[in-house]
């Protein structure tokens, strides 16, 4: 979730009133953002710098309002958008209309597309603000706008970048291209000197906040560019903007341009901008078009502030919410939603959708911002009357049922995490990964998320290496999943329902473990089977133990458990190897076994 | 000398059956050749059980200490000082030659004193007197031997002051037959054993009171993890309300599953991998639904069922791609498809399992945890509806004051976050997520148009964390846990009213 710094007076001045914190903090809740914080510019520098507070608290700093905004709501990154949400719910204004000039009266700046910019970042849309007036509030507000779409809608400027221009520092028509690094030359924002584009990459990567962007076109032969009608560079998209033509205070005329490999979010980005920063140009509202000539001839102009119309069925918004309003007040309650809501005559509301609202995709987004002016909390309580029967997954109940016959049998149980590494999934318990057993994750952040484990023995190991001070003899057991790979399943792996049991104390407490195995057999009702000296072999109708050779487990006192002719688990000593690297000190004996099988009974 | 109590005890019981009294028990004790320590432990026992009646004597009396001790053996200083003086005299460099230092440092001032001794020009010494008596060693002497009484005031406290005797209380009893006396003592019982049971014994012996304030023996047997106690009681509150379990063993899914049919677009930050733990092996899924996974396609990129979509080019690579579900969401989209293929009836579905979140962990969060889910699933269902089922959800974990917040979730809307008011911290807090599934997840699953899905999460262990006082969640969950915690806890009582 988005959060946006605001300073709290000038919020307070654009709402034409003054809140207390808790009032404000409710009229947030009632619209669907969140007072996060309220602090102010030098406690968020003391914060970034870890310094105590205190040495120069200023009872007169400005205090600065961090809201938290809906992912999908962009018109809310900043505080004009803030503002005019609040206002227009609080019914202080009606919905705002954007218009375009006219090209009757104004020629339309040109962008012009070269094909070799398929080869990288293939579109561009474009805008021009007139007679802008800037002060620091308001050019700041602009910038942090630019910064907040970059990190959200743009995911980190590989989808759209945007670079805002001195319209009257460049001559158009423009050109988007792209080009071999080593022939773009230009200034950059904030450096005096030029730099070839080559150079330019190395230079930025000593810069903390440029370097991050700096792979989206690093490996590419061509960068992309943007040029005016005199050869000066605009931007070299998405890394800086050029020097020549940078915004100031003074700027009156901006030009808007953003670039992009996805079309639908660069339109939303430059409506965005458009919609929010047109409260300051002169006539309000008002934004110049520019065209922008595609490689293949066509031309389209932008920004598409064009108000999409949606109808809708009052008693379909009425039974989803579970109200009865009439169409009248229903249109009224979406008209301080910014949504302009006209009452047809077939029981149907006309929705008039702003270029703002991209977040508006069905009548159920309607349906939301309805149900969100007549109040979530004003809604009555109903509960759905329709017939269902409670009912356990079978193997859920079952292990609940083991589990507590295992904890009566006197042994603790413990919660470890599925993830781990690969070293004590594999290596600490003696075992190598065959490549055919264990879930591995491709993106871990530490060794401590590598694997996916495919034994419970680890967890549990880990646990008595970390609880040395437990007093003796320490009796552990976890029933829970492990994954293996299993080309059977869609997804290519499995999970599996195993129970892991340990004894820990001055001996090993082999016959415990022993033990505790005979008894889930007699609780999951299979008896024990001894072996037929005629037949030379065992029945099938129990479960018998023979030696096992399992590495984890110390050689001659281990063992299979056998059941219905396979082998469902293993039990013995813990290798002294393995002890060894879990940090144990004392022996230690184990069972792990797989549940499944004494599901169905 | 090494008399056990228990012979002291006879001999002292026995003693009063024929004597009134013991007046003096260090009389007592030396005559009968008893420690006097020893002595005083029985008798204080056999006070503590009525047996006599004593009562305290305090005698003041002189030791010598370590310095006095040598005085008394080898005499004082002052004599030892004469002793060494030769009827011709000597010089001061000679005699503390002869002597230790201490005693050359000490009697030479003495005897000076004592005018036992002169000293002559030129520092030779020479004696006063033809004979002294070493009258402070046979004061010693007589203190050592405990008769002090025999020793002038003067001389006492003259020796005090020189550091050879120090005073000593000493401490005894004097005792006569107490009311439960009799000349032999049978300890109380302490347990009603199988022996004094059987014997009969029980009526007649004493039993010694029972310690109320100390702790009694700690249980046997295991212990059940106080994380699954509390799922435990989830379980039976989602069973008590008519919901089934959903199945939630398959830790691995496709992002199909867990992002693309919830209408989650490719590019949404929740599908980065600064979030989800992608798989290296299973890299990918291999068998998907076709014609479902077109239509979902088709919603995505242009809409459909009164969506105008995400607008941008759907690709199977992403979807294919496997992962550790971020949700059980997951689970509920596949179990509704199944619904949708299956005759369409109304369901209530539940979950409490795993899932995996790609973040950084901190004191309360770790890259897993158990989300707890709920949801209907019924034809013409309100967001009234789900307001009523989460009430009654949560008045069953004793939480009766809820109010609902407007929030975004990809896949549902009206999307609602659920804050309940938290009585200590006088606020309302975020207790869980909950909205209607968008029609753009239900509709290409096949269900009937006027099936709506209201659903609503929480994770496992925020309550737990404040059920049981823990601020760290590895100390809960983990193998970093204490023992004693699992092990002392008590039972969780959600959903008992």
């Amino acid at each position: 979730m988005p959060t946006v710094s605001v300073g709290r007076d000038r919020l307070f001045a654009a709402l034409e009133q003054t809140y207390s914190e808790a009032e404000f903090d409710e009229l947030c809740f009632e619209f669907g953002i969140e007072l996060d914080d309220v602090t102010t510019e030098k406690a968020i520098v003391r914060k970034e710098k870890h310094l105590d507070h205190e040495e120069d608290e200023d009872e007169d700093e400005e205090i600065i309002y961090k809201i938290d905004v809906p992912a999908n709501r962009y018109d809310l990154l900043c505080l004009e958008g803030i503002a005019r949400a609040l206002r227009i719910f609080g019914q202080k204004q009606s919905v705002p209309t954007f218009s375009c000039k006219s090209s009757l009266t104004h020629s339309y700046q040109r962008m012009v597309v070269k094909p070799e910019t398929a080869l990288i970042r293939p579109f561009v849309v474009c805008a021009v603000l007139r007679g802008v007036t800037f002060n620091e509030s308001r050019y700041n507000s602009f910038i942090d706008l630019q910064d907040k779409l970059h990190q959200n809608l743009c995911r980190k400027r590989t989808l759209v970048a945007i670079g805002t221009h001195d319209l009257d520092t460049l001559q158009g028509p423009f050109t988007y291209e792209a080009l071999p690094p080593a022939d773009i030359n230009f200034v950059p924002l904030k450096q005096r000197k030029e730099f070839n584009a080559a150079e330019l990459m190395e230079f930025y990567k000593s810069d903390m906040k440029l370097k991050k962007f700096l792979n989206i076109i690093e490996s590419s032969l061509v960068y992309p560019v943007l040029y005016d009608s005199k050869r000066r560079v605009l931007s070299l998209p998405p890394i800086i903007n050029g020097a020549h033509s940078a915004i100031t205070l003074k700027t009156r005329n901006i030009f808007i341009e953003c670039t992009a490999t996805d079309l639908t979010k660069a339109k939303i980005v430059l409506n965005t901008m458009v919609t929010m920063f047109s409260q300051y140009s002169t006539p309000q509202f008002e934004v110049e078009p520019v065209e922008v000539v595609s490689p293949d001839g066509r031309s389209n102009l932008y920004p598409d502030l064009s108000v999409r119309s949606l109808e809708v069925d009052v008693s379909s918004i009425n039974g989803l919410i579970g109200v009865s309003l009439q169409a009248q007040e229903m249109a009224e309650l979406l008209n301080r939603m910014q949504l302009s809501a006209t009452v047809k005559s077939d029981a149907k509301l006309k929705v008039l959708v702003p270029p703002t609202r991209s977040d508006i995709l069905h009548a159920c987004d309607v349906a939301e911002d309805v149900a969100i002016a007549y109040g979530y909390n004003n809604i009555v309580r109903t509960v759905p009357t329709s017939y269902t029967q409670g009912k356990q997954q079978p193997l859920n109940h079952f292990s609940d049922l083991v589990r507590s016959e295992i904890a009566m049998a006197g042994f603790t149980e413990v919660v470890t995490w599925i993830l781990g590494s690969h070293h004590e999934n594999f290596a600490m318990v003696n075992r190598e990964d065959n490549g055919k057993t264990a879930v591995i994750v491709g993106n871990p952040r530490t060794s401590e998320f590598e694997v996916v484990r495919s034994s419970l023995l680890p967890g549990i190991l880990k646990t008595v290496g970390h609880n040395k001070d437990s007093p003796r003899p320490i009796k552990l057991f976890e029933v829970s999943d492990i994954v293996r790979l299993d080309t059977e399943k869609d997804v290519g792996a499995a999970n599996h329902r195993h129970l892991a049991a340990l004894y820990c104390n001055l001996n090993s407490g082999f016959e415990v473990i022993h033990g505790l195995v005979d008894r889930l057999m007699e609780i999951v009702g299979v008896p024990v089977v001894e072996f037929d000296e005629n037949t030379q072999s065992y029945s099938d109708n129990g479960y018998y133990i023979t030696p096992s050779q399992e590495p984890e487990f110390f050689t001659g006192r281990q063992a299979n458990i056998m059941f219905k002719g396979s082998c469902i688990g293993n039990f013995g000593i813990v290798h002294p190897e393995v002890m060894q690297r879990f940090d144990i000190t004392d022996p230690c004996s184990a069972v792990e076994m797989i549940l499944e099988p004494f599901l169905s009974g | 000398m090494a008399a056990t109590a228990m012979g002291i005890e006879e001999a002292l019981l026995l003693h009063l059956q024929s004597h009134a009294a013991i007046v003096d028990s260090g009389d007592w004790a030396a005559r009968s050749s008893f420690d006097h320590g020893a002595v005083m432990d029985v008798i204080k026992s056999l006070q503590g059980s009525g047996f006599v009646e004593a009562q305290s004597i305090k005698r003041n009396s002189w030791i010598l200490t370590a310095e006095g001790e040598l005085y008394a053996v080898r005499g004082s200083p002052e004599f030892q000082v004469f002793q060494a003086v030769p009827p011709e005299g000597i010089s001061r460099v000679e005699l503390e030659k002869k002597l230790e230092a201490s005693v050359f440092k000490i009697g030479t001032g003495k005897a000076m004193k004592n005018k036992w001794l002169e000293s002559l020009k030129g520092g030779t010494l020479l004696r006063k007197v033809q004979g002294v008596t070493d009258e402070v060693k046979l004061q010693l002497l007589e203190i050592r031997d405990g008769q002090h009484v025999e020793v002038p005031d003067n001389a006492i406290t003259d020796l005090k002051n020189r550091k050879l005797i120090e005073s000593r209380t000493w401490v005894g009893y004097s005792l006569k037959k107490g009311p439960k006396y009799a000349p032999k003592r049978v300890k109380p019982a302490t347990d009603l054993t199988r022996e004094i049971l059987q014997s009969g014994e029980w009526k007649e012996r004493e039993f010694k009171p029972y310690n109320y304030k100390a702790l009694g023996q700690p249980t046997e047997g295991g212990h059940l993890h106080p994380l699954l106690k509390v799922r435990t009681q989830f379980r039976s509150i989602f069973l008590e309300m008519g919901f089934e379990e959903m199945p939630t063993n398959n830790f691995v899914e496709s992002s199909f599953w867990n992002f693309d049919v919830l209408f989650q677009p490719q590019m949404h930050p929740a599908r980065d991998s600064h979030d989800t733990f992608f798989l290296k092996a299973p890299a990918r899924t291999h068998k998907l639904p076709e014609d479902y996974l077109e239509r979902v396609r088709r919603t995505h990129e242009e809409g459909g069922y009164g969506s105008i979509g995400y607008g941008y080019d759907w690709k199977r690579d992403e979807a294919e791609k496997n992962l550790l579900r971020t949700h059980t969401t997951a689970v509920s989209s596949r179990m509704l498809y199944k619904l949708a293929q299956d005759k369409f009836v109304p369901k209530r579905y539940f979950s409490i399992d795993r899932v995996f979140r790609n973040e950084a962990v901190d004191r309360t969060h770790l890259a897993e945890f158990h989300q707890i889910e709920g949801l209907v699933c019924d034809r013409g269902l309100t967001l009234g509806d789900l307001i009523g089922v989460l009430n009654d959800f949560f008045s069953r974990l004793g939480i009766k004051k809820l109010r609902f917040k407007p929030a975004y979730n990809p896949y549902t809307e009206p999307s609602m976050e659920i804050f309940s008011y938290h009585e200590t911290l006088k606020k309302w807090v975020e207790v869980g997520n909950s909205g209607m599934f968008r029609p753009e997840m239900l509709q290409p699953m096949g269900l009937p148009a006027d099936v709506s899905v209201i659903a609503w999460g929480l994770s496992l262990e925020r309550p737990t964390m404040i059920l049981y006082g823990i601020d760290n969640i590895r100390d809960l969950f983990g193998h970093k846990v204490d023992l004693k915690l699992i092990k002392s806890n008590p039972i969780c009582r959600l959903g008992i009213h």
